[in-house]
């Protein structure tokens, strides 16, 4: 036993010839924030301030698909969402529909202990946020030029999708054809933590999908879909939203381990490889034993982990090197 | 095996002393519910069609918390939530922060069957439905009265109301305990609680299906969404069974209750109204709720650790059963 870490800048149809210049500054991001968790949790920090910590440096990382950086509706807005989740007391806190919000995941945190609800949404978040004096912004604040570009190529391809590959203003020949082999999905951040004490948390933050209409809402605030803790394991989950909210996926891999003994791995496994579509999911979760898995079925998935007992890795796809 | 089966609900959590007028009314529209869902289902109506059907009737009658007779936000406004699923291929549809949508479910099954997204929220969702032509009436078309005077005592209680206790100034938590009855107009307040509305329906070929939809609580805050448009949560459809939950959303959410009954199911193959028991009795530590049931095998089940649950079942087989009380 011993504390245990893991975070993810999303899930998807990742190519292998990303370009370096696009591949780079997201490990470097992974790593410098499963860097300031694996700190956190040295000092003795809960792992509910350790996932809140981290994804609110996610967030504010301009690579990833929230806060800052968040992918555009269709009206070329953004439209912020986040949740988090406290294993021991299963206490947890969403938020749906920020604009202006610059740490939706803080908010969340906030609306589980300061009202007596889980979930708010829209105006009446935005008015919370408020009366809670969180740091909010213009919503300009948000919008990077690459997500500009991105509608733009999704509106064009007349299709929802979220995807790396459609670089916006690259003229690198290696790319893949943006968007044409069926829907990328990408993006969301996450993390979950355990300490030594077998304490788990869990929390996911997203701008949702690329030219998604207004209003729409994924997986990432649904607690038992992107985001679940109990007392068993903690799960932060990417990839298609409607694909992780119909699989209940977050809650599945921790219903696995109560209910049919599996270890974590074998539950994560499960639920991404059996359980839901191919090149639709991706997870990292840790148990309460310390144990760390990330599963995904996408080509790929911007991930990191690292646990007490020295091993750390970051990486994008599956690569037998690393072991 | 087979037979379809059906139950219907219009809330757990009711008042012991709730007057017997309204109660009978409340069995009277759960039978009427019933009765409409038992002539679907002998037309061969596919399961998902009948859960909305029902959820549709539940909504434009005002006696439950759902459409018409929503509760009300802190703000004095309505803002309904609805979700619905379809067991094969679990394919589902949510909708929250409605003000002016007449039948909430619908526009959730549209979510599922006309948008590429399983759950669409406030002024999107508003948007959504005035694309697809959907019935929209005033928000003063929802309020009621009752509920209007329910508000102005759950403000001057400084609380929020779970179905018909009224916590005493409790600012964190609710479902405290009741104290003296609170009247209004003569009548225990408990009769204008609230309640969540819902439908789950197994149809002869074996396919199940589950509908929910609700005002929510009353007081809440603008903005807050509870269970019923959470699939896992208030809603939950696959090959197995169908479920349906009411009660306090915010438990219903940390024991992802509907998905539960399935997920036991499925994992530890226990049978429907085991499955039922043992989440009712193991999933909600302190919080108080009820759900409905269907299997595919034809089975239906109920379950609530509250005071009371407004329900109605009926099987192929000629069992027919309305009631409020354990």
């Amino acid at each position: 036993m011993g504390w245990a870490i893991a975070v993810h800048g999303g899930a998807g149809d990742i190519s292998r010839s990303l370009p370096h210049d696009r591949r780079q500054p997201r490990e470097e991001a992974i790593r410098h924030c499963l860097q300031i968790g694996v700190e956190a949790l040295q000092s003795n920090s809960p792992p509910l301030d350790v996932v809140e910590l981290v994804v609110r440096e996610l967030e504010n990382i301009p690579h990833f698909n929230a806060g800052r950086g968040s992918v555009l509706t269709s009206e070329g807005t953004v439209e912020m969402e986040a949740s988090i989740m406290d294993g021991n007391t299963m206490r947890c806190g969403a938020v749906s529909g920020l604009t202006t919000v610059v740490n939706a995941v803080s908010l969340a945190r906030l609306v589980m202990e300061k009202t007596p609800h889980i979930y708010l949404a829209f105006d009446g978040a935005e008015q919370f946020a408020r009366e809670q004096g969180v740091e909010i912004v213009d919503s300009s604040h948000f919008i990077t030029p690459e997500n500009v570009e991105r509608l733009k190529l999704a509106k064009e391809a007349n299709r929802v999708q979220i995807d790396y590959n459609a670089q916006p203003i690259q003229n690198d020949t290696k790319k893949e054809k943006p968007c044409a082999n069926g829907d990328s999905q990408i993006g969301t951040v996450g993390c979950v933590a355990v300490d030594s004490n077998g304490n788990l948390a869990s929390a996911t933050s997203t701008g949702g999908l690329v030219n998604k209409m207004a209003g729409r809402i994924g997986d990432t605030p649904v607690i038992g879909a992107g985001t679940y803790a109990n007392e068993l394991c903690a799960v932060s989950a990417t990839g298609k939203g409607e694909s992780i909210i119909r699989g209940t996926v977050a809650r599945d891999v921790a219903a696995l381990m109560e209910f049919k003994g599996l270890s974590l791995k074998e539950a994560a496994d499960c639920v991404v490889h059996e359980r839901t579509p191919k090149g639709t999911v991706g997870l990292i979760a840790v148990s309460a034993a310390g144990e760390v898995v990330m599963s995904f079925n996408t080509t790929g998935m911007f991930r990191g982990c690292a646990t007490e007992d020295g091993y750390s890795e970051v990486a994008i796809w599956s690569d037998a090197q690393v072991e | 095996m087979g037979g379809w089966a059906i139950a219907v609900h219009g809330g757990a959590g009711v008042d012991p002393n709730l007057p017997l007028h309204r109660q009978e009314e409340a069995k009277q529209l759960l039978t009427r519910c019933l009765n409409l869902g038992i002539s679907a289902l002998n037309s061969n109506l596919p399961a998902i069609d009948v859960v909305e059907l029902i959820v549709r009737e539940l909504e434009t009658d005002p006696l439950f918390n759902s459409g018409r007779g929503s509760a009300l936000t802190e703000k004095g406004t309505v803002e309904m939530e609805a979700s619905i699923m379809d067991g094969p291929k679990r394919r589902c549809g949510a909708v929250s922060g409605l003000t002016t949508v007449k039948n909430p479910v619908s526009l959730a099954r549209l979510v599922m069957e006309k948008s590429p997204h399983s759950y669409l929220a406030f002024s999107g969702a508003e948007d959504f439905a005035r694309q697809q032509g959907v019935e929209v009436v005033d928000n003063e078309y929802f309020i009621t009265p009752e509920n209007v005077g329910m508000l102005k005592l759950a403000k001057e209680a400084n609380a929020i109301l779970f179905d018909y206790r009224i916590p005493n100034g409790c600012e964190t938590t609710c479902g405290a305990n009741v104290e003296s009855p609170l009247h209004m107009n003569g009548l225990p307040i408990s009769v204008y609680a609230p309640e969540t509305v819902g439908c789950v329906v197994v149809d002869r070929e074996g396919r199940c299906a589950a509908a929910t939809s609700t005002g929510g609580l009353m007081n809440k805050m603008a903005g807050r969404i509870g269970d019923s448009p959470l699939i896992g949560s208030g809603t939950y459809a696959c090959d197995l069974c169908g479920v349906s939950c009411t009660g306090e959303g915010e438990a219903i959410i940390r024991a992802t209750l509907a998905r539960e009954v399935a997920a036991v199911m499925e994992y530890k193959g226990l049978g429907l109204q085991e499955a039922v028991d043992f989440c009712i009795k193991t999933r909600l530590d302190d919080g108080k709720a009820g759900l409905i049931a269907v299997s595919k095998n034809g089975e239906v089940a109920y379950g609530f650790n509250c005071n009371g649950m407004f329900r109605g079942c009926a099987t192929e087989n000629g069992f027919m059963e309305v009631g409020i009380w354990e």
